[in-house]
Parts: structure tokens; C-alpha cells; sequence
């Protein structure tokens, strides 16, 4: 499964690579989703793929009896989704008030005005 | 000691605060704690003039092996005591020459920063404590020099004294570092137990340390800043830019003329480069007018005779360095106020303008006399004991003593002429009108000078006195071996004696002949312009002009460029380590692949493919939507529940967010040639395999056990919940979260801001734009109607 | 966007009117339980965050925000307060910083009431999520008007 994983990945990576390679502001958007997508899948491969072992302890126990998936990666992953999602908020609203001011998405037009 | 450092540190933090409680009387206020560093570091004469340092230490950063320690031997407390006693007379003399003037007490604060800065450097015993001291030399010079920050004149002086002399640090700093290798401890004292002079590093650090010393103590070719630096207010000419600050490489060459000296290179380089500096030095201020450009370039010619004594290494040139530095502090430091005393009484900065004072002003007469005999060294001043055993050093040198005893009689006759023209010049002679009304100065501005020329006297006239508490001891730790030379005013009818008496004439001479002799060598005007200064000058606009190249090559402004460029190399170096690896096992196993896992990869993949060559904005933020879901329930397969629930709900804020702005955006265009898609393309393909590979090799060599048992086995126990994942986001690691919520924090404040807080030009733009989209409106109406 | 307001469903709008209450009483159902079953103050903040977006969408901007009666941004403030505030206990017990502390308050009929700074943080989160995802939708919202 890793393999699959790691496939899909490099898949993500280069979408997303490609979209921020692109001209348009709107496309570079596009790209920064992909890449937190993507990103947030490498921890999650990384840190090991368990099937059917969440880190929750049955109620009255001490720890996981027989194996968990990664907590800590998981958490990592959590607060990097919620981020990405801040980040992302901030770059939609300003694409919008760029494109509101400028009229173009085209970066290449943008850099000549302040 | 650390005592004494911090306690003029402290004093110069609240130095502004005094001043605008105490006003005017400040400056006498303030130079009580050197005088009574003064005292504290006498009362230790005769200890260290027994040959027992005081060693002190704190630790400061112990896991570097950098402490705060110091070390006072016969070398630091001489120039301690000069430091803190000129240091105090410098306080008194600015508070009255500045007097009124509205930064004062930054100026005190500046001033006792140096003060404290030079005292850490002179007293460390550490190799990085020290050069962190010596940076702030330069630092608080910086800000001296450029003192009278509103004339851009004086800012471009304080910036070349700056650049001049961090660049020496920045060398220094290395050959420090090297010289901590080579002797396996950053201690001073350590270090001068051994000879390196052996050692493979040795011609690297010490071209280095010699760049740090070279620049700081403005020998040739970086001499041209210490005349430059005379923008800065008198008092700190006097003291920074010749009696303390220019020494600090002096100081370190002496410092470390143990461990590093000795060798063909040291000799060579040193006694060649001083010889030329003072030389160079002499021959300029012979030439220059302005009474502090004299005292400048004459500076430069003592700091090139102190270097070419260090170059020795000689017992006697030891003895003779120690010597001739206090001598040329005591009478250099006179003989800059009382320029200062001219300029401020009277009102005159040029010789050529300064005659007949002596009526008018006849107290300081008598002390620029006096010290202007001792610079001539005219017996029995203290000078004449420092140059006569000058002349002994270099006459009992190395194989180039017929060379070096030539360039030191003839720098002799130049010094004799400058001397002369500071005793006679302004006082003798026809009284020319002043451009103020020339008066003595109050006794604040007159007693340092005074001092100090009395004591050239007085230890010309006993010079057992300084030699038995202090010089020995101070040669001493320079030689690196118990001196026997001793001092004497009078060794007899010898051949120094000759040449001594043979320079004054000369030189008296020449004095006669100033004006003509300056004629006559106008020519270096000319040659000026090709000189080391214009080389700076060339250099610094050559360094502006790659800067400006360089940010245009590289932060052209283009996010692609920047990710083009970054991605290309990660791809390169990532790349070329993984071939290089000697066992290259990827574990291409696709057995363990479930049904439904494979749909989602199946979706994924489609899901990806059309994203990127899809044509409409509303087409993609679907496809996002389902892409966003599909690896949610990647999550959800592979045990991380919350992290699933977690995308599901962000994938639909997130939706709702890009339709929101969805119709204000413009249609796809294809703006990029088809080469640079295919370019683009390429690289993309190239990072999306690194990374797979990366993957799947982590993946392969596991090698270390994680830190999530810990975790587990803790969350019951010490967080009381079963939910791990939100026990560690809430306990274990709450500080990461509190930093994360805060952020979050930040993109609602950015984003309000953004639109709410528009300023300026903005509001026109936006109200033309609302208009137009209000006409749109109406006209999209109208067409349905 | 008025136009893709005005475009009111009446089934959406009575339908949200029902889930609403459930949705925000489910959201915090979620913080609360965070700390033993999966939920948290990310997930309920988010799941309160999308119901108010919803009521947005069904009815109209201003019934939104007089549904939340603060700004926005004020919560995101209150919701750090406390996040940061609940570190705070710990130093006074005199453990280090930000270790976690929890007190047992007996209630008369439902046995006990365990109360802890991890859950005032969380509680930090939810209103600092609920916050920020909202401040981005109503400045979006607002830009438009």
C-alpha cells in the first residue's frame, strides 16, 4: 500500500508543482491546495499506514492493547490541516481583493503595480 | 572584573537620564567611575608588577566552552589605566567642549559604551569574549564618528571607518576561530603557553588575524580612515582615534606576539608593514594643514612604528613598544584637546590661520609646548625615553636594520617638523585675528592636558617610575619571558643619541622650510586620487552595483522563478545523493492492496489529472471537493479518524469559500508558451519522482523507533483521556496548538484588515469599480428584461 | 453575490432552521467528548463554524450574523484569552508551564463534574476556529454588499 501511496503522492506533488508554476494567481491557488494535500499525505505515509487501529483506548484501559497508528503524526496532520486551510483562506481573499484593485490574476502584469 | 565591565555598561544606559537630571555639571558626574577604576586597577600595580596575573572567570555559554573570563597581566592593566585615566579626563573635558549641545547624553552614552567595550577587550581572557568586545569598539565608534548625524559628510566617514574595520573583524573572528582549533582552547592564557608558530593553520590565521589588526589599527593600506574618523567630536579623536580604539590591534598583536611571533612571516610582514605605515603616516600629516588631520596621519605614523616593534619581537623592542605607547598616549591625548581647545576657544581648525595665541591663551601654551616636546622627543620628556629606545630596538635588529634604522631616523624628522608646528605654530610669532575671541579654556577642558603633558615630564624625569610598576610587567607579557632592559634618561653619548640629535636639527629645518617643502610635494595630490581610498571607494560602488545585478538575476519578483529554481535544485541534489547510495532497495509491493483502497487511488489519480489540465474555474473546485473527501477517507482507512472528520469539514469550508469568490474571477487564460509548459512540465514530473522515490526509501529504512509509545502510554495515565490524538493537540504539545490558534488568529486579522482598512488612493479605485459593477448589473437586468 | 442570496430555497431555509440548533448542539457535543472519543475543539469548532455558513447560505447575511450576536473576531480574541489563560493555572499549583491541572467538583445529582485547563484550552480552540473561519466568510460576504 505504501507503494500505491507513495505513487499518489509524487502524483499531488507534481500537480501541484506544475499549477504553482503557472502564470495565473487563480492556478497558483489551485496549486497551494494541492500541495498541502500532499504534504499532509507524506507525514501520513511516512509515519507508518495502519489499518483499523486508531489511537483510542477501549474506556477502563491503560494504554492500546495490540498496536496503534501514529498519534503523534496524526496531530501533527490535524493542526497542519487547519492551517493550510488559514493559509489558504487568507490567499483566496487576497486574490480577491487583488483582482478587485488590478482586474488581472496574471502575475506577470501584476508585479508592475504596488 | 566582570564588575568593573558591567558597572560602566550600566552607567552608560542611564547616562541620558543623568544628563537631563544633572544638565551641564553631567560630564564630572560621570567621570567619577573611571577615576575610581583608576584607582581600582592602580592598587593592583604591584601585584601584577610582580608577575601575578588576576585571572577571573564566569561561564557564560559552558556548552561552547565560551566564558566570561579575564585576565589582568603587566599589558591589560597598562592599557586599563589608560583607558579609565584618560577616560576620565575625556569625560570632563566633552561635558564643557560639548557643552549645550541636544544629544549630550547620547553622547555620554555612546562615549561610556566605548569605554566599557574597550576595557572587556583589554581585560578578556577568552579568545570569543574578546572579539565580541571588539566589535563593540567598532560598533560604538560607528556611532562616535557619525556623531553629527544630520551632516552626510560626516555619516559617509562614520560608514568607511565601519566598513573598514568589520570587514578586519569578520577576518579576525575566523583567524580567532582557527586559533582556538590550533591551540584546543578558546582561553588567552591557554593559548600563550604555546608556540603555534609550527602548526599546519598557522599562515592562514595568522594572514587573518593580522586583517582584523592591520584594519583596526589603520595601518597601510587601510590607514585612510583614521584621518577620516576625525568627523567625530574632538573628545573622541583624542580618545578613540589615538590614545585607545586604534590600539586594539596593536594590543592584539602584542597580546598574541607569544604564541604567533617569532616566525619569518611574523618579522617579515610586521616590521615591513609598519616601517611603510609609519612612513606613509609621517609624510601625510608633514603635508596636511588642519590641525587634526596632523595629529590623525601623525597617529597613523606611531601605530606603524608600534607594529614594526611588535615585527621584531626583540626583548628590547618589547620594552621599547610598551614604552613608546604610553608616551605617545600621554602626549597624544594632550595635544588632541588642546587642538579641541583651539577650536573651541578660539575658533581655528588650520595651521595656516593659527598664530601668536601665546598672549591670549597662555596656560594652554605651556601645556602644547611641553607636549609637543615630548612628541619630538626633546630630553628629558618622556618621549625622548621612548624614542631613544626606538632607535636601540631597531639598531640591534634583524638582518634589515639598516633599512628599518633609516625609515625610523627619517620618519623621526618628519615627527620633529609636526611637532614643531604644534609647539610654535599657533603661539609664536605675529598674532593674526581669530574667528572668535581666542581665550584659556575652563579648567575641565585644560586639566586633562595639562595632566598629561606634566606626567610626560615627570616620568621623563624618573622613568624607574612607570618602568618598576608597570612597563616591565607590561613587556613582560609581550616578550612572553621575564625582561632585564630597564628604563633610563640618560644612557650616554651613543649612537642613537646621534641620530636623535641629528633628527631634531633636520627636522627644525624642515620647519623652516614647511611651506616650500608642502610646494614641493604637491604632486601626491594627484597620486592621492589612485590611493588606497579610492580604491575603497572604487570597491564599495563596485559592491552596490553586483548587489543590485544579483537581486535582479535572482529576486526578479516572479514567485515561478523562485519555485522553478528551488525545486530544480532540490530535484538535483536530492537526485544525485540518491544514486550515490550504496544500497538503493526500493520495495515496489502493490500485494497489499485492498479493493476499495484501490478505487480511491483510481478516483485520486483522475481526480488529479483533471485538475490540472481542466479549463474552468467551477469544474476544478468540484474536482477539489472530491479530492479533498477521497483523502479523507484515506485517513479513515488507515486509522486516523479525527484527522478524517478534521478534511471532511475543511474540504467543505473550503468549497464554500472558493465559490464564494468564484464568479469575481476571471475565466482561464492560457497565458504561458508552450515551451515554458513543457519546461514546467518537466520539472513538476521530476519533483513528483524524487519525492515517490524518497518515500518509498524512508519508508524501506526505517531504522529508528518513534516516539508515539510514549504517547499512548502516557495519555491514560497523565492526560486522562483515551482520545490520544487530542490529548497530545491538548496537553502533551497545548504550546504548539496555542502557536497554531494563533496563527489562525493572524489570517482573520489579515483578512479583515484587508478589506475593511483601505487607505489612501484605494477608495477612488473602489468605487470606480463598484460603479462598474453596478452599471454591469443594470445592463445584465436590462438584457433579461 | 446578493443575486446568489436572494436565490432563497424555501426547503433549505426551513430545513436549516430544524438542523440548525442540532448542529450547533452536536458541534459542542464533539468539543466536549473531544478528550476520550474523537472530536475536539478543531472538529466542533469547525462542525459550529459550517452550520452559521449554512444559515448564511439558507437564509440571508444579516440573520447570520444576529444568529452569532458577536463579531467574529471577538470570538477569535476570547478564544485565545482563554487558550493562553489556561496555561496559567499551573504556575500558581508551581508545576512548569502549561502542565496540565484538573479538578473534581462534586454535583449533587450527576455524580461529579471533572473540569481541567486541557478542556478550557480546548475550549480556547473551538471559539478561536469558530473565529477565524467565520471572520473569512462574512469579510468575503461583506466585501460584495
Amino acid at each position: 500500500m505504501t507503494t500505491m501511496m507513495a505513487i499518489l503522492i509524487g502524483c499531488l506533488y507534481a500537480a501541484a508543482i506544475y499549477m504553482m508554476l503557472r502564470r495565473s494567481m487563480v492556478k497558483l491557488l489551485i496549486g497551494l491546495i494541492l500541495l498541502s494535500n500532499a504534504a499532509n499525505l507524506l507525514i501520513f505515509t511516512v509515519a507508518g499506514l495502519e489499518r483499523g487501529v486508531p489511537p483510542l483506548i477501549a474506556k477502563g484501559a491503560e494504554t492500546v492493547v495490540g498496536g496503534s497508528a501514529d498519534p503523534l503524526a496524526q496531530a501533527l496532520i490535524l493542526t497542519a490541516i487547519v492551517i493550510g486551510f488559514g493559509v489558504l483562506a487568507f490567499a483566496v481573499v487576497l486574490l480577491h481583493r487583488a483582482y478587485e484593485v488590478i482586474r488581472t490574476d496574471d502575475m506577470n502584469e501584476m508585479k508592475g503595480t504596488d | 572584573m566582570l564588575n568593573v565591565v558591567l558597572s560602566i555598561f550600566l552607567l552608560a544606559c542611564i547616562a541620558p537620564h543623568l544628563y537631563r537630571l544633572l544638565g551641564k555639571h553631567t560630564g564630572l558626574v560621570l567621570a567619577l567611575l573611571p577615576a575610581t577604576l583608576f584607582i581600582y586597577f592602580a592598587s593592583q600595580l604591584s601585584a601584577v608588577s610582580q608577575g601575578q596575573p588576576l585571572l577571573q572567570s564566569w561561564p557564560w555559554f559552558p556548552g561552547l566552552g565560551i566564558q566570561l573570563s579575564f585576565m589582568l597581566d603587566g599589558l591589560s592593566l597598562l592599557f586599563a589605566l589608560l583607558i579609565t585615566g584618560i577616560g576620565t579626563f575625556i569625560l570632563c573635558y566633552a561635558g564643557q567642549y560639548l557643552q549645550g549641545h541636544p544629544a549630550l547624553g547620547r553622547f555620554f552614552l555612546f562615549l561610556l559604551s566605548f569605554m566599557g567595550a574597550m576595557l572587556g577587550l583589554v581585560l578578556s581572557d577568552n579568545l570569543i569574549t574578546l572579539f565580541v568586545f571588539w566589535e563593540l569598539t567598532t560598533v560604538s565608534s560607528f556611532m562616535l564618528i557619525g556623531f553629527n548625524h544630520e551632516d552626510s559628510e560626516s555619516r559617509q566617514k562614520a560608514h568607511q571607518g565601519l566598513m573598514v574595520t568589520v570587514l578586519g573583524g569578520l577576518a579576525l573572528m575566523t583567524g580567532l576561530i582557527m586559533l582556538g582549533m590550533a591551540a584546543g582552547s578558546y582561553q588567552l592564557s591557554d593559548v600563550l603557553q604555546q608556540d603555534l608558530t609550527g602548526h599546519s593553520l598557522y599562515l592562514p590565521m595568522l594572514i587573518l588575524i593580522l586583517l582584523g589588526a592591520f584594519t583596526k589599527s589603520a595601518q597601510t593600506p587601510f590607514h585612510f580612515w583614521l584621518p577620516n574618523a576625525m568627523a567625530a567630536p574632538t573628545p573622541v579623536s583624542a580618545y578613540l582615534h589615538s590614545a585607545t580604539m586604534v590600539k586594539a590591534g596593536v594590543y592584539l598583536l602584542a597580546r598574541l606576539q607569544p604564541s604567533l611571533g617569532g616566525s619569518e612571516v611574523w618579522l617579515l610582514t610586521l616590521s615591513a608593514v609598519g616601517a611603510l605605515t609609519m612612513l606613509t603616516g609621517i609624510f601625510l600629516a608633514s603635508r596636511a594643514t588642519g590641525i587634526k588631520k596632523v595629529l590623525a596621519y601623525s597617529t597613523v605614523m606611531a601605530l606603524g612604528t608600534l607594529t614594526m616593534l611588535l615585527g621584531l619581537g626583540t626583548e628590547k623592542a618589547a620594552l621599547a613598544a610598551v614604552t613608546f605607547l604610553l608616551a605617545h598616549a600621554l602626549y597624544k591625548g594632550a595635544l588632541f584637546m588642546i587642538a579641541g581647545i583651539l577650536d573651541h576657544e578660539a575658533g581655528i581648525k588650520d595651521f595656516e590661520k593659527a598664530s601668536g595665541l601665546r598672549k591670549l591663551m597662555p596656560r594652554t601654551t605651556l601645556v602644547a609646548v611641553v607636549a609637543a616636546l615630548s612628541l619630538a622627543g626633546v630630553i628629558p620628556l618622556f618621549g625622548f625615553v621612548g624614542k631613544e629606545l626606538l632607535l636601540e630596538a631597531v639598531l640591534s635588529g634583524s638582518q634589515w636594520q639598516l633599512g628599518l634604522t633609516a625609515a625610523t631616523v627619517l620618519a623621526n624628522i618628519f615627527v620633529v617638523l609636526v611637532a614643531a608646528l604644534l609647539a610654535i605654530k599657533p603661539w609664536f610669532g605675529q598674532a593674526l585675528p581669530t574667528p572668535k575671541p581666542a581665550h584659556d579654556p575652563g579648567w575641565q577642558m585644560l586639566a586633562g592636558p595639562a595632566v598629561l603633558a606634566t606626567l610626560g615630564l615627570i616620568f621623563g624625569l624618573l622613568p624607574m617610575l612607570p618602568d618598576q610598576y608597570l612597563l616591565n610587567a607590561a613587556a613582560t607579557a609581550v616578550y612572553g619571558q621575564p625582561i632585564s632592559g630597564y628604563l633610563a634618561l640618560w644612557h650616554g653619548i651613543n649612537l642613537p643619541l646621534m641620530l636623535s640629535l641629528g633628527s631634531l636639527v633636520l627636522g627644525l629645518l624642515l620647519f623652516r622650510f614647511w611651506q616650500p617643502w608642502r610646494k614641493l610635494t604637491a604632486v601626491v595630490e594627484t597620486l592621492s586620487k589612485a590611493g588606497p581610498e579610492a580604491g575603497y571607494n572604487k570597491l564599495m560602488a563596485a559592491l552596490v552595483s553586483f548587489a543590485a545585478w544579483q537581486t535582479r538575476v535572482l529576486q526578479n519578483g516572479y514567485l515561478r522563478n523562485y519555485l522553478l529554481t528551488t525545486m530544480a535544485t532540490v530535484v538535483l541534489l536530492v537526485g544525485w545523493a540518491m544514486l550515490r547510495l550504496e544500497h538503493f532497495e526500493l520495495n515496489w509491493q502493490f500485494s497489499d492492496v485492498r479493493v476499495q483502497e484501490a478505487v480511491i487511488f483510481l478516483v485520486l489519480l483522475t481526480t488529479i489529472i483533471s485538475a490540472v489540465v481542466l479549463n474552468s474555474f467551477l469544474g476544478v473546485v468540484a474536482l477539489l471537493g472530491a479530492l479533498g473527501f477521497a483523502v479523507a477517507l484515506i485517513y479513515v482507512f488507515f486509522s486516523a479518524v479525527d484527522v478524517g472528520i478534521t478534511q471532511v469539514l475543511v474540504e467543505t469550508i473550503t468549497v464554500l469559500l472558493l465559490v464564494l469568490v468564484l464568479y469575481r474571477l476571471p475565466e482561464f487564460r492560457r497565458l504561458s508558451s508552450t515551451a515554458h509548459r513543457a519546461r514546467d512540465a518537466l520539472i513538476a514530473i521530476a519533483s513528483g519522482t524524487v519525492i515517490t522515490l524518497l518515500i518509498l526509501l524512508v519508508t524501506a529504512s526505517r531504522s529508528m523507533e518513534g516516539i508515539a509509545w510514549y504517547f499512548l502510554e502516557k495519555s491514560v495515565p497523565e492526560g486522562y483521556g483515551r482520545n490520544v490524538v487530542n490529548v497530545i493537540l491538548v496537553d502533551f504539545r497545548a504550546l504548539d496548538t496555542l502557536g497554531e490558534i494563533f496563527v489562525l488568529a493572524l489570517v482573520a486579522i489579515g483578512v479583515y484588515a484587508m478589506v475593511h482598512l483601505r487607505t489612501g488612493a484605494k477608495p477612488v479605485t473602489n468605487a470606480d469599480k463598484r460603479l462598474t459593477a453596478e452599471q454591469k448589473r443594470q445592463q445584465s437586468v436590462k438584457g433579461e428584461l | 453575490m446578493s443575486r446568489q442570496f436572494n436565490m432563497r430555497s424555501l426547503i433549505l431555509s426551513t430545513g436549516t432552521t430544524i438542523i440548525l440548533p442540532l448542529l450547533l448542539l452536536f458541534s459542542l457535543f464533539l468539543l466536549l467528548r473531544g478528550h476520550n472519543e474523537p472530536g475536539g475543539g478543531f472538529i466542533g469548532g469547525l462542525v459550529a463554524a459550517a452550520a452559521i455558513a449554512l444559515k448564511l447560505f439558507a437564509d440571508d447575511y444579516p440573520s447570520a450574523k444576529a444568529l452569532l450576536r458577536v463579531h467574529p473576531l471577538q470570538l477569535v480574541g476570547i478564544g485565545l484569552a482563554l487558550a493562553a489563560l489556561s496555561s496559567l493555572p499551573s504556575l500558581l499549583v508551581g508545576d512548569n508551564f502549561f502542565t496540565a491541572q484538573w479538578w473534581t467538583l462534586p454535583l449533587p445529582i450527576f455524580g461529579e463534574l471533572k473540569l481541567s485547563t486541557p478542556l478550557i484550552f480546548d475550549i480556547g480552540v473551538f471559539l478561536g476556529v469558530i473565529g477565524t473561519v467565520l471572520t473569512v466568510i462574512f469579510t468575503l460576504v461583506e466585501a460584495e454588499h
